[in-house]
């Protein structure tokens, strides 16, 4: 009670009704611009694929939670059954348990519905660390081949060189080298997309380094290192965000693609594609084994794709009047 | 004319020889033993060391990759080890379905998307132009292989009006053989189509704000006039451009689509000869690949004095 009857709160309103109106007087006279990242917050597209992105990362991380079991667990009497049947699995300490297939099973007694949560895991990494590789030695090259003149030329005919040969059969031909493991499939897929990075960032090492700025920190001695990472580096950022969405959409379109064909990742790892790979001899009775991890996967490249779109309309509105 | 030509071709050259110089590289940083793979499991050391010799394996990289390209000048690709004949004879065997698919998938795909993308501007922010977008970013999500298993099962399985897999060649009769494709044609042309339409869209939208097509429809030239004669002929050249460089998203579907649909062509061969680790075949396809995208490229940027004349260079 007696810090409501306080003559304070019963002051500010009094003390406050000039400022409110010297407050109204001015946002008439000043156009607030909303910040960069208010207008990407703000932004439809960037919102939808956030939140479907958001809410796929959440099913990675809490898969074990959500009613899986063990991706690599079978059962050979629970072979071949419908969505929602319920069936049993042997657990790794050789128990049998009652469990609940979702999304069916497959030719093994596996789990779909746990392999499809799994798979989640596998995507999103892929299409993060290819994106990673790409954007960053993809910068490095375009940082070289714009400021380093002699380096310019061979480095850009080796880049065309690799832009001619399509970019999943550079990925299957590196994975059949190397055999199939994450690292193996994230940098095969990652090389097809370096040449683009490199070109784009080397065009805007290009611009950027006729500006005075730049020029003016020539001028005074700066090395050359340190106007790359001061100077034109930052100015690279958006752009490269933008195209880190997109190939980070394609890395996990490509992984799903290769692990289809039986190049990708070994079978045993739970992947979309490989999902669907051991579902293709049976597709006539169980299109399904093929049609569930079909959806997650496009739905998230669609994700990506989609934020990816929201992205370069706010951040590098040049590149979105391109296209 | 000659001089743009004989420049362009000059330019191509470079390209060509470093796409060479790769597709070598990639063979030849395998881990494994080339000649021990192709001798077999039951050889002596002797006689993987004859293979080896007779391969031109002991010799030096760039040696190795000089007698490599020569032969490859001449038309040699080398020997398939999965299929003990020249990479030249299987490729050669296996053309005939890719060609087919490809150019059915890319008239399709043209007819569709350029006329899609000309409506989609003309009625810009209209429904349909929103729909087209909407499909497009569709067709760039929606994996190759998901798109064709769901034609298999409503088109082929449910409904039954196409065959479900399968090719049967042009010697076979017109008619079965268009059957066959038309379902790989319409699976693989989405993604093509969703490029297109886009490229197309945003062109004619440009040309759409010029002085001329003001005046054109001041002097009263009916619409369809407008946009097809002013608006279309106009953006021609970044249409042009973007086919070309489709082609590459185009061949890297060939490989799975021929894959789902059991059509023996090119796409079916490499995913075959990776899985068989026959390198030779691998690098010959990939080669041949290469060299028909810088080809239709290369057409591509000399169609463009055709699609505007005052493109002189």
């Amino acid at each position: 009670m007696a810090t409501s009857a306080s003559p304070v709160p019963a002051a500010a309103p009094g003390a406050a009704a000039p400022d409110f109106e010297a407050l109204s007087v001015e946002s008439a006279t000043v156009v607030v611009q909303p910040s960069l990242w208010q207008r990407v917050r703000r932004n439809g597209s960037v919102r939808l694929g956030g939140a479907v992105l958001l809410l796929l990362v959440a099913i990675a991380l809490a898969a074990p939670w959500l009613g899986t079991v063990d991706p690599s667990l079978f059962d050979p009497a629970s072979r071949d059954l419908l969505p929602g049947k319920s069936g049993e699995i042997t657990t790794l300490e050789g128990e049998t348990i009652e469990h609940t297939f979702r999304m069916g099973s497959d030719s093994f007694g596996r789990d779909i519905y746990s392999r499809v949560l799994y798979g989640t895991r596998v995507s999103l990494l892929v299409g993060l660390f290819t994106a990673v590789v790409a954007i960053t030695f993809g910068t490095l090259l375009g940082l070289m081949a714009g400021y380093l003149r002699w380096l310019d030329g061979i480095l850009m005919r080796v880049m065309d060189g690799l832009m001619s040969i399509p970019a999943i059969l550079i990925a299957i031909a590196l994975v059949a080298m190397w055999r199939g493991s994450l690292l193996t499939v994230v940098i095969a897929i990652a090389i097809p997309e370096i040449p683009r990075v490199t070109r784009m960032v080397r065009s805007l090492v290009l611009t950027i380094r006729e500006e005075p700025y730049v020029e003016a920190a020539i001028s005074l001695g700066t090395p050359t290192w340190k106007i790359m990472l001061r100077h034109i580096l930052p100015n690279t950022v958006a752009p490269l965000i933008v195209q880190g969405t997109f190939i980070c959409a394609s890395g996990i379109l490509v992984e799903a693609i290769l692990s289809f064909l039986g190049v990708g990742l070994p079978p045993d790892i739970p992947t979309w594609g490989n999902v669907m790979a051991e579902g293709r001899s049976q597709f006539n009775e169980f299109p399904h084994n093929i049609f569930f991890p079909g959806i997650f996967l496009a739905v998230t490249v669609l994700a990506v794709n989609i934020l990816g779109d929201g992205l370069r309309d706010t951040l590098d509105p040049k590149m979105a009047k391109r296209v | 004319m000659f001089a743009f030509l004989a420049r362009r071709l000059a330019a191509t050259i470079p390209v060509l020889l470093v796409v060479a110089v790769l597709v070598f590289l990639m063979l030849r940083l395998t881990p494994g033993d080339p000649a021990a793979v192709l001798a077999g499991d039951a050889a002596s050391p002797e006689q993987i060391a004859q293979i080896r010799e007779g391969l031109g394996l002991d010799k030096s990289i760039p040696e190795q990759f000089g007698i490599w390209f020569g032969r490859m000048l001449h038309g040699d690709l080398g020997k398939s080890y999965y299929y003990k004949t020249e990479v030249t004879t299987l490729v050669g065997q296996r053309l005939e379905p890719t060609l087919s698919l490809t150019l059915i998938t890319i008239i399709v795909a043209v007819l569709v998307a350029v006329p899609l993308g000309v409506l989609a501007a003309w009625r810009f922010g209209g429904w349909l132009d929103r729909t087209l977008m909407g499909f497009s970013v569709m067709g760039f999500s929606v994996p190759v292989f998901v798109l064709a298993y769901l034609l298999i099962w409503g088109i082929s399985l449910k409904l039954g009006w196409l065959p479900v897999q399968g090719y049967k060649r042009i010697a076979d009769g017109l008619g079965p053989w268009f059957i066959h494709l038309l379902l790989p044609a319409i699976t693989l042309s989405v993604v093509y189509i969703a490029l297109i339409a886009r490229v197309t869209r945003a062109a004619v939208l440009e040309t759409l704000g010029e002085d001329y097509i003001r005046t054109a429809r001041a002097k009263g030239l009916p619409e369809s006039k407008v946009l097809m004669r002013h608006a279309l002929a106009n953006a021609a050249v970044p249409i042009a451009t973007v086919i070309g460089i489709g082609i590459a998203l185009l061949i890297g579907g060939v490989v799975v689509t021929e894959s789902v649909y059991a059509i023996p062509g090119l796409g079916r061969l490499t995913v075959d000869a990776v899985l068989a680790r026959d390198f030779p075949t691998i690098q010959g396809v990939i080669l041949f690949f290469s060299v028909i995208y810088v080809v239709i490229n290369l057409l591509v940027d000399l169609s463009y004095v055709f699609f505007d004349p005052r493109i002189r260079y």
